[in-house]
């Protein structure tokens, strides 16, 4: 045991140690979510109509292409982490790039979704043509929360590419396994968030 | 009941007791803040005592007793004690649901705050900054909002306190109160002249309010309504005579039992006549076409409130079912 | 029979954590659990200090209703940025990451925290944070209220910004902070201890991290909301876009009400340690004061909208929030009692860190219990945002967890020090700050009675002489402070050597040396005796 761990008592310690901070840290981020998806709720029953409307007028085809890249790369990580348990580091390694390149499209396509509401008119904050033209009540609330709740999970999702990323290049041993699983369970945890985001913005 | 005696009162830093819920206030408050004195006072007392008599002297003894609470007597004295907090918060629930109800007929006040004043228009149309009239005895509602940020209507002589909110009408029932002049504060935080926001309830009594009454010079806010509701083209789909139009008719509207096309049926008050003119499409009356526009940001404040004050005068007008006036 | 564990890491070192290195860098970047508890210490300290200072202020603007030395502008920032300083730079870190730092790996047997390094960066984004809190006075300052309720916040004249991004970062620092804790006490407890064997005061570290790390996060979404609503002009709490004001409250109240038991928690884990120490005498029932502590961080998360009585909630919401706080009350008063029945039959020694205890027994059943009459409906429809919530919630925050925190000091000064303070001294202390806070916030409770609002520039007539009477109060509330503060840097420069125990105590931090070696321990540790093993005759 190195000098910065030996106040655990073995590596199983550490291991252990390390699982339940990403627990913790999730059960945080969990509330972080629960917070925006509060207003997200509270709001939609106060304006259903607003946004029904917002919903309809939203590029669902992009979202919903967006649900199968992270489905996608949830999957590719979680195959990379059994890759590594079974010993097979060449595999595990090009999956979890795979997995950062999935992030990279997420936010590729986020980004073009965002340019497509800017060119309606959508801006948060209820400015923009779009709500000239559509003086429907609520509606602002709409798109700044839609703008508010993806922009949230982007940082995520960019953070995730940063952590995917790192892992990939420096892949535990046998020993450290525990350290890959804190970094899938949190990718896991983002795609869970936006399973979320996507039937409240996308879809009915 | 208890009665607080002014003694007391004047102890505790109390204002005069100018309504009965006031009173009935200072009653439940009397028990708690008895029970809260009490309280310490007996923590304070058994933690002297206790010192006293097991004070380490000098021939210490190396160990003390283990002594451990019994399991019972922990959990009695804890439900004792929660069943007397419980037994505030009922009385307490009571007393706050009773300022929120107010009867048939009661006088009406349309308040309005706004960053730094207070504006009452009274059901007879005139308005007044600062200062609200009422007669002695008679309990009266106010229908409250603010023009910008969150402010607080707050009577300390009355014991009653509401927040106003920008785009919402919130109602406050105030009960009969005895004459006299009665600040009024301003209790949420907005701005630089917060404590400038200062007010006056003045109770007159029947001779001095019928004076007051007689000074009347407006037709009434209900008029202003009409003006209202003419000019933004309500009118054309909205009857006030009963006649069933694109819109309901604004006879007996008031206070009725509303079916809507989703099939809930809802009550026609304050919260739903003006979540209506903002969001018509939203609360749907049944039997009707989806086709009113929505009033969002066109009215202010007053004009809304005499739109509510005109659908108000209607309320005991019978719908004449169809037939042509 | 099996060898007494030895804590993992535990050195033959048995020099002083102070000692080990003296050069600024090696405190600079130390992962010494120890050494970080002080940096933390000295931060929060200072943070103290400096929203004291605000409060001198406010006070002596109240000596006359008109104005008196600042102007309603300044005021009105004074007292937000008073709020803001006081709760999330000093109440909220203060006894965790001061204390709690220093003790838990003490208390549990280890030799440090789960990460370290961890630890030492959440001092540093504590650090970060509170600079930007500070320069955000230098932009102008908030004028809000430390509740920034909307649309006021979206709309005042003051920079919002860099206040909100201070307090943002000084919650990431808590978060990081209390996922430390939650896995040093899970997985880092010496072999033989369980969890009903862990001194009280780690439990309380523990409740406190768990509500940190579930709470604090929903403060950083409202305050981020509240941030773009201002200087972006998002209107998310503007009624003309859709926005409802009243949600910004649930969500604001939803953190900031178990706040107030991250505040008040850790205090509570001191007085469960200073009273057996000082009582020579077991808890009258460890169980109740473990249940009591996870009760109140479970249900204290049910209660925000006793905030929000007047705010336009519906009757049945006002009427649930006001049972649920009834509830939560109860844990407090089994506490209290608790706390009571030690001291039967023990054998008590009037030390200073007991005596602050006794305050808090008087200050906190009584601001506890004016805590139960606000949250009576009908009596809180009067009293809401007056001057009797302004007492009832500096009796406790100051009453209970600041003298809480003077009876900490006093306690774990000669563990942390080596040394004694001076007695007499710091009776004077302990006699002015009780005094002195009974005259500055007792007439608030009548002031507010009258119907004086808070956050009031002006005075209304005829409640001056309340106001007045206030002032004085914390004129010698602030002499007390400056006694305390002479004893501590007296003792810590002069104070006599103190031995490894010089309480007798029986609990962990006490078996080994006072100041403790860089690795806390040097041998193995006997957890059979357990830390309040007060029937057996000798301390081990």
């Amino acid at each position: 045991m190195s000098a910065d761990s030996d106040h655990f008592e073995s590596v199983a310690q550490r291991a252990q140690a390390v699982r339940l901070a990403l627990g913790v840290f999730l059960a945080s981020e969990t509330l972080l979510f629960t917070a925006i998806l509060a207003l997200v709720v509270g709001y939609r029953a106060t304006w259903p109509e607003a946004f029904a409307f917002g919903v309809h007028h939203n590029t669902k085809v992009l979202g919903s292409i967006n649900t199968v890249v992270l489905l996608t790369s949830s999957t590719s990580l979680a195959v990379a982490l059994e890759m590594l348990r079974t010993g097979r580091r060449r595999v595990a390694t090009a999956l979890t790039l795979f997995t950062a390149a999935c992030g990279v499209a997420f936010l590729a396509i986020k980004i073009t979704e965002y340019e497509h509401h800017f060119a309606e008119g959508i801006y948060p904050g209820g400015r923009g043509a779009f709500f000239v033209a559509h003086p429907i009540a609520g509606l602002p609330a709409f798109w700044t929360l839609y703008f508010l709740a993806t922009g949230f999970h982007g940082v995520h999702v960019l953070a995730g590419v940063g952590a995917v990323g790192y892992r990939a290049i420096r892949m535990p041993d046998a020993t450290e396994i525990h350290r890959f699983e804190a970094t899938a369970l949190y990718w896991h945890f983002v795609d869970l968030v936006w399973l979320f985001l996507w039937p409240l913005f996308y879809l009915a | 009941m208890i009665v607080l005696p002014d003694l007391a009162r004047h102890a505790l830093g109390l204002p005069v007791e100018a309504t009965p819920t006031a009173a009935s206030v200072d009653s439940l408050h009397a028990a708690v803040i008895t029970t809260t004195l009490v309280g310490t006072a007996c923590v304070a007392a058994v933690t002297f005592v206790f010192v006293l008599r097991y004070r380490r002297t000098r021939e210490a003894p190396a160990a003390t007793p283990r002594i451990v609470a019994s399991g019972f007597r922990e959990w009695l004295t804890a439900s004792a004690v929660l069943a007397l907090f419980v037994g505030f918060w009922a009385v307490g629930y009571v007393q706050y649901t009773s300022i929120e109800r107010p009867p048939s007929g009661t006088l009406v006040v349309y308040v309005t705050a706004k960053q730094w004043m207070w504006q009452f228009t009274y059901a007879d149309g005139r308005s007044s900054e600062d200062v609200l009239v009422v007669r002695a005895g008679t309990p009266f509602e106010l229908v409250m909002t603010s023009r910008d940020v969150i402010h607080s209507f707050f009577v300390p002589s009355f014991r009653i306190k509401q927040d106003t909110i920008p785009g919402r009408w919130v109602t406050l029932y105030v009960d009969a109160a005895a004459p006299g002049s009665y600040p009024i504060y301003c209790a949420e935080f907005c701005g630089v002249a917060h404590s400038h926001m200062l007010g006056e309830v003045r109770v007159l009594d029947e001779a001095d309010y019928a004076v007051w009454e007689r000074e009347a010079t407006h037709d009434g806010y209900a008029a202003r309504g009409r003006e209202v509701a003419a000019s933004h083209g309500c009118l054309s789909c909205h009857a006030l005579d009963g006649q069933k139009r694109a819109g309901p008719s604004f006879a007996g509207l008031y206070g009725s039992r509303v079916p809507l096309d989703d099939g809930r049926v809802v009550i026609a008050d304050e919260a739903y006549l003006t979540h209506s003119i903002v969001d018509p499409l939203a609360d749907r009356v049944a039997g009707y076409p989806a086709m009113m526009p929505s009033y969002h940001g066109q009215l202010s404040a007053e004009e809304t409130g005499a739109l509510l004050e005109l659908i108000r005068s209607l309320r005991d007008t019978l719908p004449t079912q169809g037939r042509v006036p | 029979m099996t060898a007494l564990p030895i804590p993992p890491g535990a050195a033959h070192d048995e020099r002083s954590f102070w000692t080990t290195a003296t050069t600024i860098k090696s405190w600079l970047v130390t992962t010494d659990h120890k050494r970080i508890g002080i940096l933390y210490f000295v931060a929060t300290t200072s943070m103290l200090f400096l929203g004291g200072i605000f409060a001198i202020i406010i006070r002596l603007e109240h000596l006359t209703p008109g104005p008196t030395i600042v102007s309603a502008e300044t005021y009105n920032r004074l007292f937000t940025l008073h709020g803001v300083i006081m709760v999330w730079l000093y109440m909220i870190p203060s006894i965790p990451a001061g204390f709690g730092n220093f003790l838990v790996p003490l208390q549990i047997g280890a030799t440090e925290v789960a990460f370290p390094r961890l630890n030492l960066a959440s001092f540093y984004v504590y650090v970060i944070g509170a600079a930007v809190v500070i320069g955000s006075l230098f932009a102008g300052g908030v004028d809000t209220g430390w509740t920034f309720y909307a649309p006021y916040s979206a709309r005042t004249p003051a920079t919002v910004l860099p206040t909100l991004i201070g307090i943002f970062i000084v919650g990431c620092s808590t978060i990081l902070g209390g996922i430390n804790f939650i896995v040093t006490i899970h997985t880092m407890r010496l072999r033989g201890l369980g969890w009903m064997r862990m001194p009280l005061f780690t439990w309380t570290i523990y409740a406190t991290s768990i509500i940190q790390i579930l709470a604090t996060p929903v403060l950083g979404i409202a305050l981020t909301v509240i941030g773009l609503d201002h200087t972006f002009d998002w209107g998310l709490f503007d009624p003309a876009r859709g926005g409802d004001p009243v949600l910004f409250q649930h969500l604001f109240w939803f953190y900031s009400h178990p706040a107030v038991y991250i505040m008040i928690l850790p205090a509570m884990g001191v007085v469960s340690e200073v009273i057996p120490t000082f009582a020579h005498k077991n808890p009258y029932s460890y169980r109740a004061i473990v249940y009591s502590t996870l009760g109140i961080a479970f249900v204290g998360f049910l209660t925000w909208g006793h905030h929000m009585f007047v705010a336009g909630i519906s009757r049945f919401d006002a009427a649930a929030f006001g049972l649920l706080s009834m509830l939560v009350a109860i844990f407090s008063a089994i506490k209290v009692f608790t706390w009571v029945g030690t001291l039967f039959r023990g054998s008590i020694e009037l030390a200073v860190p007991l005596l602050y205890v006794f305050s808090f027994f008087f200050l906190f059943t009584f601001g506890g219990m004016t805590g139960v009459a606000v949250a009576t409906m009908s009596l809180d429809v009067h009293w809401h945002d007056t001057y009797f919530v302004v007492a009832h919630f500096h009796f406790i925050m100051v009453g209970a967890t600041f003298t809480a925190f003077l009876s900490a000091i006093h306690y774990w000064f000669p563990k942390v020090t080596g040394r004694l303070y001076a007695r007499k001294p710091a009776l004077v202390g302990w006699a002015l700050v009780t005094l002195g806070f009974l005259v500055t916030f007792t007439p608030q409770f009548l002031l507010g009675n009258g119907g004086m609002p808070r956050r009031y520039y002006d005075d209304p007539v005829g409640f001056s002489v309340l106001h007045v009477i206030s002032t004085m109060g914390s004129w010698l509330l602030t002499l007390g402070m400056f006694v305390v503060l002479g004893v501590i840097v007296h003792g810590v420069a002069r104070g006599a050597k103190a031995g490894p125990n010089p309480w007798h105590s029986r609990s962990f931090e006490w078996r080994t040396a006072s100041p403790p070696p860089k690795r806390n321990f040097v041998g193995p540790i006997d957890f059979n005796i357990g830390a309040y093993a007060y029937d057996v005759a000798d301390e081990p």
